[in-house]
């Protein structure tokens, strides 16, 4: 799958709060949190995404609290994609199991605000456009890209123990 | 090459021989608050299963927002409650019988040694002081896990931390788990285990363990984990008279509850910590450390005694300690949060909770309240608070210009004495 985005830059350890505030955490609902996203840190973020954008964070994103709330406003505001140079553990875990697409990438940190980037998601290839660099992102373990290309966890534990083991 | 805690009880919980790089593990708890849980059951209807993989293996605890803080909450713990009835999950807790997860279920037997666990909840790591292999995940992991009783994990490395030293007076388990955060820093043991040990940890009771294995998450850490010894197992076996959840799936025989000799390291951290001072996490990161005594000039508006990681009875014992027959000054509010209703019970009948009232504490029930800017301890523009909670991010206990230090116990009732940020031998 290619994603096509400009890019909106965030520093390191970037937190669940920022991402979004605990006091929106009552709701459920994706394009309400959405417009919530990043509101503590930078409250006109949501005006000025279009959907389809893709954030790119410093180390250690999506640290703090479990809440899977915070995939789910990045995913509701309409971003595409995240490339963060390390991901927290539990944020790792619920975009994958949401489908949200992310990836780590080392070199996250020499792509700028405003970039626009062309992301060729099953091979993890970042093409900076206008800039002709290709930057390549981690590979995700076998065992992970089986729930990626399920479409997330719900999917993948729909299907019975045979199947899951037998995709590829 | 031998195994870790960890290692051993991901084996075992997914009936391999050997250890792979990913595990799909049997759980033998599963629980998620009044946040968390009802995106979780959410998910859980979109995988179409009729039923829970054990109704007596899930819980849910409902401490966030509650007592219910408006009706939006309200109407969250109501849809957790049916789905509990419908499902016949007998564990469902509302506020009035439960208090704050990470302390209402060890406390109620609920958690065991050798037990995998996962709770969508980051705090989740805080049972690794009773040597549960315990992982805090989201809604839909939790999702997933009521359905088919499993969980997927990457099997982690761990780092190894010793302390060394005769504990100085006045430091508490809270001012080692700061100083090892600000010293490997909130992304040091990302996607890995920190396994505690060495005399110090030995020689700490139950309430201090969980202060260190609770704030692992704030390294990044998958977990937190200390090897039983004889204290947790008098614990355990004090708790477990309350046993609502069935045993554990797998028995092994007790001196098999830790790490083989061999076992395999990234790398070990030993610290003597003989002259550590109280440390002080600032705005806006836990790693952000200093030692109290430089602090001297910062005020406050607001000190929070409570949380996961410090509303437990030995905590309350030492605020008491500190502000027996002394007056905080008016113009500071001082909340303190007994995190069980037992805690608050016991606190009662030893004349602690009179002790805050009489200082002039407003004592709350249990609750995550303000730790997480949810209620009852909102701060506004330009307000300070210190806290003995988890977390110091921007806007975390309420405006986004608002400022939270965290501290030990005795930092903090020390602190609420003078209205700014005190070390403990000062005011006494």
């Amino acid at each position: 799958m290619i994603i096509k985005g400009k890019v909106h830059k965030f520093g390191n350890n970037i937190n669940t709060d920022d991402i979004i505030a605990a006091k929106y955490l009552d709701s459920q609902d994706a394009k309400f949190l959405g417009s919530k996203c990043m509101e503590n840190i930078d409250p006109n973020f949501f005006r000025r995404l279009k959907p389809g954008d893709i954030i790119v964070g410093g180390r250690n994103f999506g640290c703090g609290s479990s809440r899977e709330h915070a995939p789910v406003a990045i995913k509701g505001a309409g971003v595409r994609l995240v490339i963060a140079e390390s991901f927290a553990r539990i944020f790792y875990r619920n975009s994958i199991n949401i489908g949200l697409p992310i990836l780590e990438c080392s070199l996250a940190r020499t792509i700028k605000e405003g970039d626009y980037l062309e992301v060729d998601l099953s091979k993890g290839e970042i093409k900076i456009l206008g800039k002709n660099r290709i930057i390549n992102s981690e590979k995700f373990p076998g065992f992970l890209r089986r729930i990626i290309t399920s479409g997330g966890l719900i999917n993948w534990t729909k299907r019975g123990r045979n199947l899951r083991n037998k995709m590829r | 090459m031998g195994l870790t805690l960890v290692e051993k009880i991901l084996v075992k919980h997914s009936s391999k021989k050997k250890l792979e790089d990913f595990v799909y593990a049997k759980v033998d708890f599963a629980f998620a608050n009044d946040i968390t849980g009802p995106l979780a059951v959410k998910q859980f209807y979109k995988i179409g299963r009729n039923k829970v993989f054990n109704p007596r293996r899930i819980a849910f605890v409902c401490d966030h927002f509650t007592p219910a803080r408006d009706f939006k909450s309200a109407n969250n713990v109501s849809f957790l409650r049916e789905f509990s009835a419908k499902f016949r999950i007998k564990n469902f807790f509302d506020i009035n019988n439960c208090g704050i997860e990470h302390v209402f279920l060890p406390e109620q037997g609920f958690i065991k040694p050798f037990d995998l666990i996962t709770g969508a909840d980051s705090h989740t790591c805080t049972y690794g002081a009773l040597g549960a292999a315990s992982f805090g995940v989201g809604s839909t992991d939790l999702a997933a896990c009521m359905a088919s009783g499993r969980c997927w994990f990457r099997v982690p490395k761990t780092l190894k931390f010793i302390y060394k030293g005769k504990i100085p007076r006045w430091l508490e388990a809270k001012d080692l788990i700061l100083y090892t955060i600000g010293n490997i820093g909130v992304d040091g043991a990302l996607y890995k285990v920190m396994q505690f040990s060495g005399p110090v940890i030995r020689n700490l009771g139950i309430d201090a363990r969980f202060t260190i294995c609770n704030m692992a998450v704030e390294a990044g850490a998958k977990t937190g984990i200390i090897e039983p010894d004889d204290i947790t197992f008098d614990y355990v076996k004090r708790a477990l008279k309350n046993k609502k959840v069935p045993r554990t799936a797998y028995r092994v025989p007790r001196n098999e509850y830790k790490g083989d000799k061999d076992a395999s390291f990234e790398r070990i951290y030993e610290w003597d910590i003989s002259k550590l001072e109280p440390q002080v996490a600032c705005p806006h990161l836990p790693s952000n450390i200093k030692p109290a005594s430089s602090l001297k000039s910062v005020k406050l508006s607001q000190v929070v005694i409570g949380s996961c990681t410090n509303g437990r009875l030995s905590d309350l014992r030492i605020a008491a300690k500190i502000l027996r027959k002394k007056k905080i000054p008016s113009t500071l509010r001082s909340i303190v949060i007994p995190a069980t209703p037992n805690i608050y019970k016991q606190a009662l009948k030893e004349g602690l909770i009179d002790v805050f009232i009489k200082a002039g504490c407003i004592v709350s029930p249990a609750t995550c309240g303000p730790c997480l800017g949810g209620h009852t301890g909102i701060l506004g523009k330009g307000e300070t608070a210190l806290a003995t909670t988890n977390r110091n991010f921007i806007g975390r206990m309420g405006s986004p210009e608002s400022f939270v230090y965290l501290s030990s116990v005795a930092v903090a009732a020390a602190s609420a004495i003078k209205g700014r940020i005190t070390h403990p031998a000062e005011v006494t």
